[in-house]
């Protein structure tokens, strides 16, 4: 991580997380280790089914129990969440960790009130009164930007606007002033100018709090406005990590160039065409031997041996910088050089 | 841009959906103005973009230059005819030359067909025989997107997102038509699909010289694909004009806004300038007076709350580059520092 003297807040260790299905077992995530500081954000990026989701459900403990096989370790702050109780879990969930939802209309219960929706969660872990419950809920809508919020506090969702419940979900999960944030795709739904908005928001209150932010998306433009820190996930493994200057500016792993160069540009050239990464993601079900990008890889030939299809490569980091590649750093300047300059942004 | 012969002709083109409401009489209580009074042409071969945030009306154009809608008023004019209000039997052919692609690929493609029923639909609705039979052609139509011609007797859940988007567009390709609309046709795909598909369709326009409305809320993939760009807001056009013109030198407020907040995958050491637009669209039933954007743009004067501007081509502006503004922007975007001239990133 950036600031290495600074003991990690969350500390994920060679997780795996393994579904069983009537088809087989999904490995979801397959060894995925990674630190966050307070006050820091790591973006995770990576495509439906990269096993960026699942991840940050494990630390919340909000897997299905009886299906799922986890191994490894999660350490929040000094406590060990895969062994901890579900009683446990509960009084940190909200309290200091907490979460939001891509859907918000989907996430928000159309029956209550914002007011008793954003409530709820700190009278669990305060246990006050009602009214002292709303009138927090009060502060945390002003807080987020709700015009009127003693007004808007008695709203339904239905009469929020689409920005305006992804801010109410965004004041839920700040109520208790967590100290670690997970944001899931949480402004995928959203307009840009809205998103803009959001992620202002974020950054703010951030700042203010101090809070560990996990911001999962797919867009490495919003990576770029809003992480310290890049992991880039495929097929439930981390292919490189770094900050996001370094995973932006000089990707190391074959992926993350291919990501960079199927997105347009608002400026550059504008006729040259745009180089996709071909085939699709792979099944979890039944993942490509060896790398698992290897069947998608444009330079998986130039490794001698055939050996990105017979063995994983493995993923070292030095100072919070690595990719999982069998290229040697040589092939990888010359290789990379020649498709760089074919890239829009 | 010939503006002397354009394919699509739109001018004044409105479409209010009434509303309904009171009780035991329905009446007509109010109009929800998704579309008000919009003017452009599209060209042979070219393809021009509709851009905006939702509810700007920009699916409702699609669908109203497609006649899936009948619009409240305004002519659309194909080819010199006006289908406006044409009716079933005059539609039917020139309904061949206008095809439809749509966002979500799960939902388009009927899932009890195979793929080789859903290409040769539009070919049997409209008894067309091609040379060497329908099947041959289906192939053919499956090669050209990419796809494997054996998978004629496939169903769609066999195929993964992007290639159900691909069966998409060989269906829409199956008649030969002249104009394309594509309904936002990447968006809910995958990043590194997204660029497949957009790569595909560029192929189609420009080898088969086809004209696309493409409607999206992608400011980056608009520009890339389209000649001509359109900005909607609030069902109106703010400002038209070709990509350099609009992206380089927007004039309008929000186009300036609107681009400023997109985020790039790229780290500059200055932070690029970012306009905050407050608060959320109005809504379109009782939209604001005058100015549509008004209540949102930090330029506002009374002016602009009595009198609606006028899309036209404001002092500044090059030919076929139209704004709608009482105040527009005069400084050129500064462009931020690129990646590819970054003398350490090529090293």
């Amino acid at each position: 991580m950036t600031s290495t003297d600074q003991q990690p807040f969350l500390s994920v260790k060679d997780l795996r997380v393994h579904f069983s299905t009537e088809d087989g077992i999904v490995k979801a995530v397959d060894g995925l280790s990674f630190d966050l500081v307070k006050g820091q954000t790591l973006g995770i990026v990576g495509e439906s089914g990269s096993g960026k989701s699942v991840t940050n459900l494990t630390i919340l403990g909000l897997h299905d129990r009886d299906r799922t096989a986890i191994e490894g370790e999660i350490v929040l702050d000094g406590k060990e969440l895969l062994t901890a109780s579900e009683k446990e879990l509960e009084r940190l969930r909200g309290n200091k960790m907490s979460m939001i939802f891509q859907d918000a209309l989907a996430s928000l219960s159309p029956y209550h009130t914002i007011g008793t929706q954003i409530g709820e969660t700190y009278r669990k872990h305060t246990g006050c009164s009602k009214s002292e419950a709303r009138k927090r809920a009060i502060e945390m809508l002003r807080r987020v930007g709700i015009p009127q919020p003693d007004m808007r506090v008695d709203d339904y969702p239905h009469q929020f606007s689409g920005g305006m419940r992804q801010r109410a979900m965004i004041a839920m999960a700040l109520v208790c002033d967590p100290e670690l944030l997970i944001a899931d795709e949480p402004t995928t739904a959203l307009d840009v100018t809205v998103q803009a908005q959001i992620m202002d928001l974020l950054k703010d209150l951030q700042q203010e709090f101090g809070t560990a932010i996990i911001f999962i998306t797919h867009d490495l433009g919003v990576i770029a406005d809003i992480a310290d820190d890049v992991l880039v996930m495929y097929g439930g493994r981390c292919v490189e990590r770094g900050t996001k200057q370094e995973v932006l500016r000089d990707p190391q792993h074959p992926y993350t160039l291919g990501l960079l160069g199927s997105m347009p540009s608002l400026q550059g050239p504008v006729d040259v065409p745009l180089t996709p990464i071909p085939g699709s993601p792979p099944s979890l079900l039944n993942p490509p031997s060896g790398c698992r990008f290897h069947p998608r890889c444009a330079f998986a030939e130039k490794v001698a041996g055939g050996l990105c299809s017979k063995e994983s490569p493995v993923l070292e980091v030095v100072d919070g910088r690595g990719a999982a590649c069998h290229l040697t750093p040589e092939q990888k300047r010359e290789l990379f050089a020649d498709f760089a300059g074919t890239r829009h942004n | 841009m010939s503006n002397t012969n354009p394919l699509l002709d739109v001018s004044g083109l409105t479409k209010h959906f009434p509303i309904k409401g009171g009780f035991p009489i329905r009446r007509t209580v109010g109009a929800v103005q998704a579309v008000d009074g919009l003017d452009f042409q599209v060209a042979e071969g070219e393809s021009l973009g509709l851009v905006g945030e939702s509810g700007c009306g920009k699916s409702t154009t699609g669908r109203l230059i497609t006649r899936l809608l009948e619009p409240t008023g305004g002519r659309v004019t194909y080819r010199g005819q006006d289908i406006t209000h044409a009716n079933r039997k005059q539609l039917a052919p020139i309904r061949s030359e206008i095809q439809m692609i749509f966002q979500d690929p799960y939902a388009s493609l009927n899932p009890r067909q195979t793929v080789g029923k859903i290409i040769s639909g539009p070919m049997e609705i409209n008894d067309i025989n091609p040379p060497g039979g329908r099947e041959k052609r289906v192939r053919e139509l499956l090669e050209i997107v990419g796809l494997n011609p054996e998978h004629y007797n496939r169903f769609p859940h066999e195929f993964s997102g992007g290639q159900r988007q691909r069966i998409g567009v060989a269906r829409a390709l199956a008649l030969e038509p002249k104009l394309i609309v594509a309904d936002e046709p990447v968006s809910a795909l995958d990043v590194s699909i997204q660029a497949q598909v957009v790569n595909l369709l560029q192929k189609v326009q420009r080898e088969l010289g086809i004209a696309f409305v493409f409607i999206a809320h992608d400011l980056a993939i608009v520009r890339h694909f389209s000649q001509r760009v359109a900005v909607m807001y609030l069902g109106k056009i703010v400002e038209i004009g070709d990509r350099e013109d609009l992206y380089d030198n927007p004039r309008h407020p929000y186009t300036r806004a609107l681009l400023s907040a997109v985020p790039e995958a790229t780290v500059d050491e200055e932070p690029r300038e970012r306009i905050r637009l407050v608060g959320d669209v109005p809504s379109p039933i009782n939209p604001p007076s005058g100015c549509r954007f008004r209540t949102r743009c930090w330029k506002a004067t009374e002016k602009c709350a009595t009198e609606a501007p006028p899309l036209v081509q404001v002092e500044g502006n090059k030919p076929g580059h139209l704004t709608a503004c009482h105040y527009p922007e005069t400084e050129p975007t500064i462009p931020a520092p690129r990646l590819s001239k970054d003398p350490e990133a090529a090293a």
